[in-house]
């Protein structure tokens, strides 16, 4: 069941001071369109019970929690739980996500997507929802990203959808999303946005969120079934913050749990290559980009930054507008892991738990590595493992010469 | 060139160019031009050139992550970038191009975050005091503008609100009575860039916002040669030019002289009799 008795955001989007619509006046009344049937949607016992379903019969939801004993034991300190969204159907919680907004699309009676896609798991989550629902779909990826992530290419295509190549710009995720809203402002009214992650204008964060919030409901009641406590720590990875926010949600009342985000420290914050937007403060300022006001890597003028991190899921200048405000309101706290840390990460977890991990989430995982030994046998760390690693193979083999 | 209206920027200076251009011309001239494009000099040189043909001149201010513009407009502002144009460059352009003699109500557009990341206020500032008219910002939609208006009106310059045929009729009833300077219509869904056909229905949408607006209403968006102007002229109080003229300046080789040109094509096909 979704989760939406908090107060953020306010019904213009606003998460504090973050938040918003910042979008040309051709998209306003299709967000007001989105807001309305998202409303209803939410609100409809049959549609939860539809999404619902799929989550289960589809997607393979519950997906479990392990305990890390060799990794844990080898670390000597906290006992590390892994939620496993890697092993959802199309190996990543993008899923969650992509099924939520592509049944909603099609009660809109939208039958045309347009998606994004960074590291590639989001359009391919997409392109799965939308070969599932029978919707057109049309994912748009940085040439960089095609480049880099091309199992997820060939994945797409498979299953039916158009990959375009976005020359634009830094050729990665921000300028494919430039190019899918410059798309949905042209097909408005045929076609769904289908954003991946906790960005974008009011709904988005908010209902990204929501169809995301299902990882921390099941994480929660898991751990205190099976182990009898909550954890005293969550760890999730952060770019846009959708599985961070995902697992974040169910926990936010229970103050006793640090949540900690963890973004993408690249090659160090003093190199400037990087996406770790609120460690870097000289560069990252409070801005607008792609609709929402939050935290934005630019330069004193203004302009986007490029950003830079070995996974292409986290390399992207701005963060959820819903994160912004959890760390000013220090409900959460943010640090960064470098390449070079997630591809340790990478390998412990390979060699130690016999998981390979996705980039991205080896972000989280380095970061547990760091906190595990600082605590006791008897806390406990819970990862969000958000996706598998099949896709970063090449990225991963080059990295470390194999 | 003598000046027969009142000369103060902004709000008057912007409704005396509407009202002048309406004694000769089905509907006022507004070509738009990237600052900064392909270089600084060269991009003064086409805004003077093109000025005595022009009612009025959107001046663009280069955005790294421009949302709301084709391929053309894109690639304007990514070469004005390139060359280091910056934001308060354009400024410094626009009290150049003053002190050239370029008397036409000047509309400045650009995206928000460059104009959050120069500071609201300053940013309104600094633009009255170049002696710009107006503020154009595609991703500012009026739920986001209170801040941004109040500092224009303590100006006394304006925001100029866009509709399009998307907008409902709630919005075009609210955001339409409230519009100050000219409402900008964009001609039909999607991002800037010439196109082969003007809307077919851009009659019906220009007559619905006319039902509430108190000011003159201006189309852009795919509008490129002198037939889609005297079209377009004939509906509408405005016609917004940028990509065709960019475009044009792009491919000659004595860009003043062809973007020149090119909007006195323009301006002739506005002529009335």
């Amino acid at each position: 069941m979704l989760q939406n008795t908090t107060s953020v955001p306010d019904k213009h989007g606003k998460f504090g001071p973050y938040g918003g619509q910042f979008v040309p006046e051709t998209l306003m009344p299709a967000i007001e369109e989105l807001i309305q049937a998202y409303d209803d949607a939410r609100n409809d016992p049959a549609f939860m019970a539809e999404f619902d379903y799929l989550l289960k019969s589809y997607v393979g939801r519950p997906s479990p929690i392990s305990h890390a004993k060799r990794l844990s034991a080898a670390l000597g300190g906290a006992q590390i739980y892994l939620k496993r969204e890697d092993l959802n159907h199309s190996g990543a919680h993008k899923i969650n996500n992509a099924l939520g907004q592509a049944l909603l699309a099609k009660r809109m009676g939208k039958q045309r997507i347009v998606a994004e896609t960074g590291a590639g798991q989001h359009g391919v989550g997409s392109a799965t929802a939308c070969a599932l629902l029978g919707l057109e779909c049309i994912v748009y990826m940085g040439s960089v990203d095609i480049a880099r992530q091309q199992p997820n290419v060939y994945r797409m295509k498979l299953l039916g959808a158009e990959v375009v190549p976005v020359e634009s710009g830094s050729k990665t995720l921000k300028d494919a999303i430039n190019e899918a809203i410059r798309d949905w402002v042209t097909n408005v009214d045929s076609t769904h946005y289908l954003l991946g992650s906790v960005l974008g204008p009011h709904p988005y964060p908010m209902m990204v969120r929501d169809f995301q919030s299902i990882i921390g409901i099941e994480a929660r009641e898991q751990l205190l079934n099976e182990v009898g406590r909550l954890p005293d720590t969550i760890i999730a990875c952060v770019g846009g913050g959708s599985n961070a926010m995902g697992i974040f949600h169910a926990f936010r009342e229970d103050e006793a749990v640090d949540l900690i985000g963890v973004e993408a420290g690249g090659e160090g914050i003093a190199s400037g290559k990087h996406a770790a937007r609120f460690a870097d403060l000289a560069i990252s300022r409070i801005g607008v980009l792609h609709g929402t006001k939050s935290y934005v890597m630019q330069t004193p003028d203004g302009q986007i930054m490029e950003t830079h991190s070995i996974s292409a899921g986290l390399d992207y200048p701005s963060v959820g507008p819903e994160h912004a405000l959890l760390r000013d309101q220090e409900r959460a706290g943010y640090t960064y892991a470098t390449d070079e840390e997630a591809l340790a990460a990478f390998q412990t977890l390979c060699k130690t738990e016999g998981i390979i991990p996705a980039l991205e989430s080896s972000h989280a995982m380095a970061e547990a590595i760091k906190r595990a030994p600082t605590m006791r046998p008897d806390q406990i760390i819970l990862v969000n493992l958000s996706g598998r690693g099949d896709k970063d193979l090449d990225t991963v083999m080059r990295a470390l010469a194999l | 060139m003598t000046n027969t209206f009142e000369t103060k920027n902004g709000r008057s200076h912007i409704a005396a160019a509407f009202a002048q251009a309406q004694e000769t011309q089905s509907a006022a001239l507004m070509p738009y031009f990237t600052l900064g494009f392909p270089d600084r000099a060269t991009s003064l040189d086409v805004v003077e050139a093109i000025a005595p043909y022009s009612d009025l001149i959107e001046l663009g201010v280069p955005f790294s992550d421009p949302l709301a513009d084709g391929p053309t407009i894109q690639r304007s502002t990514q070469i004005a970038l390139e060359n280091g144009t910056t934001t308060a460059d354009c400024l410094a352009m626009v009290r150049e191009l003053r002190l050239r003699g370029v008397d036409k109500p000047f509309l400045l557009m650009g995206y928000y975050n460059p104009i959050l990341a120069y500071g609201i206020e300053t940013y309104v500032r600094d633009a009255a005091a170049a002696g710009a008219d107006g503020f154009i910002v595609p991703d500012l939609p009026p739920e986001e503008a209170d801040e941004f208006e109040q500092a224009a009106q303590a100006a006394d310059l304006v925001l100029i609100p866009f509709l399009a045929p998307t907008s409902n009729p709630e919005r075009i009833a609210t955001i339409a009575p409230k519009a100050q300077g000219f409402i900008y219509l964009v001609s039909v869904a999607g991002v800037t860039g010439a196109r082969s056909q003007v809307q077919s229905d851009l009659g019906e949408f220009v007559a619905r916002v006319r039902e509430y607006a108190r000011v003159p209403l201006a189309v852009g968006f795919g509008i490129g040669t002198p037939e889609q102007a005297a079209k377009v002229g004939a509906l509408a109080d405005g016609v917004i030019v940028g990509s065709a003229l960019v475009s044009v300046a792009d491919k000659a080789e004595a860009k003043s002289e062809a973007a020149g040109a090119f909007v006195a094509s323009l301006q002739a096909g506005l002529k009335k009799g």
